[in-house]
C-alpha cells in the first residue's frame, strides 16, 4: 500500500491545525485518502501543536510513528520528532527559527520580507516547502490555497512563489489516479451532519472539549439549516433547556465532555422519567476531573450507560469513525424520537477532532420522521399504557388536550402517584420501552466484524480504537470485532461475532477494560487486554508491538 | 382541560390555610378571564419545580411540565424557544429560583425571554419540613439553622432588575385583586416578568401579621424609570422590618430572547439539499 506521512509542528496559535487541513487536500489532490490527527496543549498560545497527516492508496483512521515529512516551525518541533523520520525522510524547516544538521532550511523570514506577507503566511511558506519537495505543481497548491485560506491569498501565493523559487524535488509523491475530491471532515463535523440528516432542529451546549467544535459548526451554519443554536449558562442549562424544546415539539442535540455530562445527569434522569428524547454527543477526554483537556481516553462507557438516578432505558453508540459518526449519529436520533429515550453518540477526541476524507454518500437520507403521534380520539394521556410502552406523542398547543410532562411517578396523564400499582406499572412500561428499543436495534448491524472470519485471534475493541485494530490485524491475519452499539449492550451479536475465536483481546483506550468488563458480565471471555491511558491514541507501530506481545 | 374550572381532579395536599391556594386561585382566575377575551388555554403551559408551589402543576387542568427542583427557568425557556406563541408560566419556590436555581433565575433575566415567572416566597422549605431559604431574614431558626442563620436574606427583586429583568413587580396573597391584576399584567408584558409572591407557609412560617401591618401598595411610581424603580424595591432588604411596597417596580419593552428564534423548520427535502450544497464546497 502506498503510504505517506508528514508531521508539521510549531507553537500553538501559530494556524497549525489549519495548515494540517491544507496538507491534507494537496494530498487528496495527489489521489489519496487523507487522516489528520491533531495533538495540541490546552492553551492559546504557546506550547508545542503538531499534526500528523496520513496519505494512503485506501481509506485510513490511524497514524504512523514514523514520517516521510517532517516540517518544522520551530526547533522544539525538531527535537520533539526528529526521530520518527524514516531512513529516507525529508527534513524541513524554517531556518529563521530553527538551527539544526541537516534537513532543508527554507528562507521564509526572507520570502516574507520581500512580498510583504504577513507572519500567518509563514505556514504557507513551508506547506510551499514540502509541496516542492514532494513534487506537487504550484498550480496544485494555487488551486487549493485559493479554495481552502481564500483571505490573503495574494500574500500567501506570493510567498508560496518565493519558495518554489528556490525549492527542489527531493522525494516525490507519486498521483494515484481515480480518486475523487472529498470534503475532509473531522468527527465533530460528521456528527453534525449526521443530526442534521436526522432532522435536528435544535442544538444546545456550553463549550468544552472535545466537542466545542461541533457547537461552532453547527453555530456557524445555522442559518444555512435553519437551526436554533443556543450556548446557556451551563450543562445543567443546556440539558433542562434542550429537555423544554422537545417537549416543545423540537428535535434536539447536547454536545458535552465528562465534566460537563456530570452536570447534565439530572436533567438525563429527567428525560428517563418523563419519556423525553434527546441525543448527547458525549465526547471523552481523561479524566478524573479537569484531567487532560485536549487528548483522549475511552472512560465514559460505564458512565454513559450507568448516569441518572433510578432505571430507564436509553441508548448509546460509540462510532469508530468520520463515516460511522455521520451515520450512526443520525440512528440515534432516530430512535431518541421513535422511543421518546436519551440517546448517547460517544466520541473521544481522537475521533471528534481527528479528521479524514468523507464521501458524501455517506450521509443518511433526510426522511421525515418521528414519534408516533396521538391520532386524535379520546382525550389525550401523555403516558397513556401501550403494549411496546411508547405512549402517543403531542406537543401543546392542541385544542381541548392537556399535555402534562411529569419528573414524579405518574399516571397515564401525567398526573403525579404514590400508588403502589401505579408505580409499579410505570416502571414496567419504561422497561418495555426499553425491550422494544432493544428489538430494534438488534436487527441492525451492532457489532461489526472485520477480517477471516476463521482467524481464531479477535481483537476486541471500540470506538476510535477500531481502525487502528483493524490495521494491525490485517498484518497478523486477525478478525477485529467492534460493537458500535453499546446499550442496549448486544450480547447475542457480540456472541455470534465471536464464535469460533480461541484468543479474544481487548484493546481499549483506558486502564479497567471498560468493554470487557461489560462482556464478562454477560459470560463472554476476554483473555487478553491492552491498555492505553496517556492519553494519546494507538499508533500503528505502538499497536503492532502491544498485539505481538499480546498474541503470543 | 374542560375549559371551565380548569382544575384537575387530583387530590389536593396543601395544609389548610397555605399562601399557594391564593397563588392558584388567582392564577386560575387570570386565566379564565383571559381566556374569555379570547387566549386559547392551549396556548398555556405551566412549568413548576419542585416544592409545595410545584404542585400546582398536578391541580390545574393545563398543559405542563413538572420540572425538577431550580430548574423551571430552562426548561420554560426551552418551551418557549421551540415555540415563542405558547404563554408559558413558571411557578417557582423561593428555595427552588433563588437558591438551587439561582444561575437560571439570573439568566433567564439577562435573556429577556418571555416567560411570566411567579415566585412562590414564603421564606421557608415547607416540603422538606422546614429550613431556612435565601429569602429568610437574618437569624431565622430553621431545623438545619437551630440557633439562626448567621447570613443574611437577599432581596431578590433587586437582583432580578439588576439582571436584565424587564418587568419587575412584588404580590401578596393576602391581597388577591392586586395579585389577579399583577399577574395579568405580567402574562401581558412581552419579555421576562417576575412577580415575588409573598405568601405565608402555614406550618413553618406564618409573617403574615407584620406584612398585614407593612405592605402598602405603591402609587405614583413610575415603571419605567429603573433608578426610581431600583430606590423603591431597597425600601425593604427582606432582613429588617420596613415598609413592604407592593406592585410594578419596573416594566420596560425590549426585544425578547425568543423572537430571534422564531424560525420555520426546513421540510425534508429543503434539509436535504441544504446538506447537498453544504457538501459540495458551497
Amino acid at each position: 500500500m502506498t503510504e505517506y506521512s508528514v508531521l508539521i509542528g510549531g507553537r500553538a496559535g501559530e494556524g497549525l491545525n489549519r495548515a494540517g487541513m491544507v496538507l491534507c487536500h494537496l494530498l487528496q489532490e495527489r489521489g489519496y485518502h487523507v487522516y489528520l490527527y491533531y495533538d495540541y496543549p490546552s492553551l492559546i498560545r504557546g506550547g508545542h501543536n503538531f499534526s500528523i497527516i496520513r496519505a494512503s492508496e485506501r481509506p485510513v483512521f490511524a497514524h504512523r510513528d514514523r514520517v516521510d515529512f517532517l516540517l518544522a516551525m520551530n526547533q522544539e518541533t525538531v527535537e520533539r520528532h526528529r526521530g520518527r523520520l524514516t531512513e529516507d525522510g525529508v527534513l524541513l524547516y524554517d531556518d529563521y527559527a530553527v538551527h539544526t544538521e541537516g534537513g532543508v532550511g527554507l528562507p521564509l523570514e526572507r520570502i516574507l520580507k520581500e512580498v510583504q506577507a504577513p507572519e500567518i503566511a509563514r505556514n504557507t511558506g513551508i506547506i510551499a516547502g514540502f509541496c516542492c519537495a514532494a513534487g506537487i505543481p504550484m498550480e496544485t497548491l494555487e488551486q487549493v490555497l485559493r479554495r481552502e485560506i481564500p483571505r490573503g491569498i495574494e500574500a500567501n501565493l506570493a510567498v508560496a512563489r518565493g519558495v518554489y523559487a528556490v525549492g527542489n524535488t527531493l522525494r516525490q509523491i507519486p498521483v494515484i489516479p481515480g480518486k475523487r475530491r472529498h470534503p475532509i471532515l473531522t468527527g465533530n463535523e460528521a456528527t453534525g451532519f449526521g443530526l442534521l440528516a436526522a432532522g435536528l432542529s435544535s442544538f444546545i451546549a456550553y463549550p468544552m472539549t472535545p466537542t466545542s467544535n461541533l457547537l461552532h459548526f453547527l453555530a456557524a451554519h445555522a442559518d444555512r439549516y435553519r437551526l436554533k443554536v443556543v450556548h446557556p449558562e451551563n450543562e445543567i442549562g443546556v440539558m433542562l433547556m434542550a429537555l423544554g424544546a422537545a417537549c416543545g415539539g423540537e428535535r434536539v442535540a447536547v454536545g458535552t465532555s465528562g465534566g460537563g455530562f456530570c452536570l447534565m445527569t439530572e436533567g438525563l434522569s429527567l428525560a428517563g422519567m418523563a419519556e423525553i428524547p434527546v441525543v448527547i454527543v458525549l465526547g471523552q477526554r481523561p479524566g478524573p476531573s479537569t484531567g487532560l483537556p485536549t487528548y483522549s481516553c475511552q472512560t465514559e462507557l460505564h458512565f454513559a450507560i450507568s448516569a441518572g438516578q433510578g432505571e430507564f432505558p436509553r441508548l448509546v453508540v460509540a462510532p469508530a469513525n468520520p463515516a460511522q459518526a455521520c451515520r450512526w449519529s443520525a440512528t440515534a436520533l432516530h430512535l431518541a424520537w421513535k422511543y421518546q429515550v436519551p440517546a448517547f453518540v460517544l466520541v473521544d477526541k481522537n475521533m471528534a477532532e481527528g479528521a479524514a476524507d468523507f464521501d458524501p454518500g455517506g450521509v443518511p437520507a433526510v426522511a421525515p420522521a418521528g414519534p408516533v403521534r396521538w391520532d386524535g380520539t379520546g382525550t389525550y394521556q401523555r403516558y397513556a399504557d401501550t403494549g411496546d410502552g411508547i405512549s402517543p406523542w403531542l406537543a401543546p398547543p392542541s385544542p381541548g388536550q392537556t399535555v402534562k410532562v411529569n419528573s414524579y411517578t405518574h399516571d397515564e396523564r401525567g398526573i403525579s402517584t404514590e400508588d403502589p400499582a401505579l408505580t409499579a406499572r410505570l416502571q414496567e412500561k419504561l422497561q418495555r420501552k426499553g425491550a422494544a428499543l432493544a428489538a430494534e436495534v438488534a436487527t441492525m448491524q451492532t457489532v461489526l466484524s472485520t477480517g477471516p472470519a476463521d482467524a481464531r485471534t479477535v481483537l476486541l475493541t471500540w470506538g476510535s480504537c477500531t481502525d487502528p485494530c483493524i490495521e494491525v490485524a490485517g498484518m497478523r491475519g486477525l478478525r477485529v470485532v467492534q460493537p458500535v452499539v453499546l446499550w442496549p449492550f448486544p450480547a447475542e451479536a457480540l456472541r455470534a461475532a465471536l464464535s469460533g475465536s480461541g484468543q479474544v483481546v481487548a484493546v481499549e483506550q483506558n486502564v479497567t477494560a471498560q468493554l470487557a468488563r461489560l462482556a464478562t458480565a454477560e459470560g463472554i471471555a476476554v483473555h487478553g487486554r491492552i491498555l492505553k491511558y496517556d492519553g494519546r491514541p494507538f499508533s500503528l507501530e505502538d499497536l503492532e508491538e502491544r498485539v505481538r506481545e499480546a498474541v503470543a | 382541560m374542560t375549559g371551565t374550572t380548569l382544575v384537575t381532579d387530583a387530590q389536593n395536599t396543601w395544609c389548610p390555610g397555605c399562601g399557594n391556594f391564593s397563588i392558584q386561585h388567582a392564577l386560575r382566575a387570570v386565566l379564565l378571564e383571559m381566556a374569555s377575551e379570547g387566549l386559547p388555554l392551549e396556548q398555556v403551559v405551566l412549568v413548576t419545580g419542585i416544592g409545595c408551589h410545584a404542585k400546582m402543576a398536578d391541580y390545574l387542568d393545563v398543559n405542563s411540565f413538572y420540572a425538577i427542583h431550580g430548574r423551571v427557568m430552562p426548561v420554560a425557556t426551552g418551551i418557549a424557544l421551540a415555540n415563542p406563541d405558547l404563554t408559558v408560566i413558571c411557578c417557582a419556590g423561593d428555595g427552588d429560583a433563588y437558591a438551587e436555581g439561582l444561575d437560571h433565575l439570573i439568566f433567564a433575566a439577562k435573556r429577556n425571554i418571555n416567560l411570566t415567572v411567579i415566585i412562590h416566597n414564603n421564606r421557608v422549605y415547607g416540603l422538606t419540613t422546614g429550613q431556612y431559604t435565601p429569602t429568610s431574614p437574618l437569624g431565622f431558626r430553621g431545623r438545619s439553622t437551630p440557633k439562626g442563620t448567621v447570613e443574611k436574606a437577599f432581596n431578590p427583586l433587586e437582583l432580578v432588575l439588576a439582571s436584565g429583568g424587564t418587568h419587575v413587580a412584588r404580590g401578596y396573597t393576602r391581597k388577591q385583586p392586586m395579585l389577579k391584576a399583577l399577574i395579568r399584567e405580567a402574562i401581558r408584558h412581552r419579555g421576562f416578568s417576575f412577580i415575588d409572591v409573598l405568601q405565608i407557609c402555614a406550618t413553618y412560617n406564618d409573617p403574615h401579621e407584620a406584612y398585614d401591618r407593612l405592605a402598602y401598595p405603591l402609587t405614583g411610581h413610575n415603571p419605567g424609570d429603573f433608578d426610581a424603580a431600583c430606590r423603591k424595591i431597597r425600601e425593604w432588604d427582606y432582613n429588617r422590618e420596613a415598609p413592604i411596597a407592593l406592585g410594578t417596580f419596573y416594566s420596560v419593552e425590549e426585544p425578547s430572547f425568543e423572537e430571534r428564534f422564531r424560525l420555520t423548520p426546513q421540510s425534508p427535502a429543503e434539509r436535504e439539499a441544504a446538506i447537498r450544497s453544504h457538501l459540495e464546497g458551497n
